[in-house]
């Protein structure tokens, strides 16, 4: 709902410590969850990540999510996907060159990043090209595998 | 501008220590002149004349040409194909790539291709939506976007690989361009955007129309803070308009253009407004020159590329050199024999 996705951008502050808080529980019970299979975990990830960040940031579902270096506005709601920052073509009044009634997402994304503690700098991680392989797939369990296998590695 | 080891048409200088790649652009820049770019419409027409006279417009007054990529989102002659056709005489190009209607495997071969060809110069764009052109119903692609298409053509480059990691026997000698837009929001955030590209692997920028200096100083001013002049050569864009009646068209339907009120009414007051409108780009290259950090100007003179010269000539930008084009080394000689004779 995009009253909701600018409402949650406005919000950025303390939406990320709830995804922080979220991304350790479900460090803290991987061991637990992972008996069930990384395919069957994905699909009940999914059941509950798809309509809590559909709502929430009208999130499309890439599996490589950057919410939290995009001021927790999605950037695959940008009729162009950018996921690098804004284009060249956002109107004076903020809106989207492609969708002028929309606020453009990386306005919004600039204004939540601001307002989360160190934002401005990871807005400025260069994210990679989506690898399109992994729509639909649960990014909070390859969130929480990744830092789990950095935890293993320090 | 006329090098020492410059060779015959259509082939490329060698590439000097600390250069990326065996063009001309990339030499004047670091060579510390004041460049000037110009961007050439590509035709309707598979005629390659069409695209040797558009290009004989600026003979002797740019350094290099963009060749435009669908610009608008509208169909016209390829920017691979005007690149192709313009390097074997000898020109200096700067090829957009837009990332609106190629993905990465598209990308990275046109790029091998146009390199093959003697391009020397990328740009890399995200590119303007469909919904903007003359074929709004098209399926807008945007596999990549500026930033990782730049990164990805660094790493042909510097790496000699693909994106996928699969080795090239020969890498593209290319020096990357990206374009910035100071005038458009999120104002704060543009700066820091720029920095962005740097660090993807831009090497130079050529920026939106600027008709506003005081909105560019603010931005060169936070430019020149985060050190990025150092690291970045800037060409701001400039042109003429036609009229205040196309400037107010401009402004309503080009997405990102900025035209300020007190432009169009000095448009309005002139008699010749067409004149006008090519001394506002005048007086601006003259303000531009005097920021801090500016390496040259981009000139988008759209169907009015017979006004560059005169653009160029009344600036002195050039500081009396004449940028390398096909023929100069005739005219030359018969300077010469004319100065014999005498």
């Amino acid at each position: 709902m995009y009253r909701v996705r600018l409402w949650s951008a406005r919000n950025s502050r303390w939406l990320v410590h709830v995804y922080d808080a979220l991304e350790k529980t479900l460090i803290a019970l991987y061991p637990l969850l992972s008996r069930m299979g990384h395919e069957r975990l994905d699909r009940f990830l999914m059941l509950l990540e798809k309509p809590v960040k559909g709502l929430l940031f009208d999130s499309q579902s890439c599996g490589q999510c950057t919410l939290t270096s995009t001021g927790m506005s999605c950037p695959m709601n940008c009729p162009k996907t950018l996921r690098n920052g804004p284009c060249g073509g956002v109107r004076a009044d903020g809106g989207c060159e492609v969708k002028p009634e929309m606020l453009c997402v990386w306005v919004s994304a600039w204004e939540g990043s601001r307002h989360m503690r160190e934002g401005e700098q990871a807005i400025q991680i260069i994210q990679s090209p989506v690898d399109n392989r992994l729509r639909g797939s649960s990014s909070w369990l390859r969130a929480a595998k990744q830092r789990l296998s950095k935890n293993d590695a320090v | 501008m006329q090098f020492e080891d410059e060779p015959l048409a259509g082939e490329n200088l060698p590439i000097l220590p600390g250069h990326c790649s065996p063009g001309r652009f990339e030499r004047v820049l670091r060579a510390g002149a004041f460049a000037v770019t110009a961007e050439i419409a590509p035709p309707d027409s598979a005629d390659p004349h069409e695209v040797y006279e558009r290009a004989s417009v600026f003979d002797g007054y740019v350094d290099a040409i963009n060749a435009t990529d669908g610009s608008g989102a509208h169909c016209h002659m390829s920017s691979v194909g005007m690149c192709s056709l313009l390097t074997r005489r000898g020109y200096s190009m700067v090829m957009q790539v837009s990332c609106r209607d190629r993905n990465r495997i598209a990308i990275q071969g046109d790029v091998l291709g146009a390199s093959a060809m003697g391009v020397s110069n990328v740009l890399c764009l995200s590119g303007d939506g469909v919904q903007s052109g003359d074929h709004p119903e098209a399926k807008p692609v945007f596999d990549l976007d500026c930033m990782t298409s730049l990164e990805m053509l660094r790493g042909m480059r510097d790496r000699s690989q693909f994106l996928s990691g699969r080795a090239l026997t020969n890498p593209p000698r290319v020096f990357l361009g990206a374009a910035a837009n100071p005038f458009a929001p999120p104002f704060d955030f543009r700066p820091a955007r720029l920095a962005k590209k740097v660090a993807a692997g831009a090497q130079f920028v050529q920026t939106q129309y600027c008709f506003d200096i005081d909105m560019m100083k603010t931005y060169m001013q936070r430019v020149c803070d985060l050190g990025l002049p150092e690291k970045v050569f800037i060409l701001p864009g400039v042109g003429p308009l036609a009229s205040a009646r196309s400037a107010q068209w401009i402004r309503k339907n080009v997405a990102g253009v900025h035209i300020p009120d007190a432009v169009i009414k000095r448009l309005e007051g002139a008699q010749d407004q067409a004149q006008e409108g090519v001394n506002v780009c005048i007086d601006m290259i003259h303000e531009l020159r005097e920021l801090e950090g500016i390496s040259g100007v981009h000139i988008m003179a759209y169907r009015q590329e017979h006004r560059v010269p005169e653009i160029v000539e009344k600036t002195g930008v050039l500081d009396g050199r004449t940028p390398w084009h096909p023929g100069v080394e005739h005219r030359r000689l018969e300077a010469q024999s004319t100065e014999n004779m005498q």
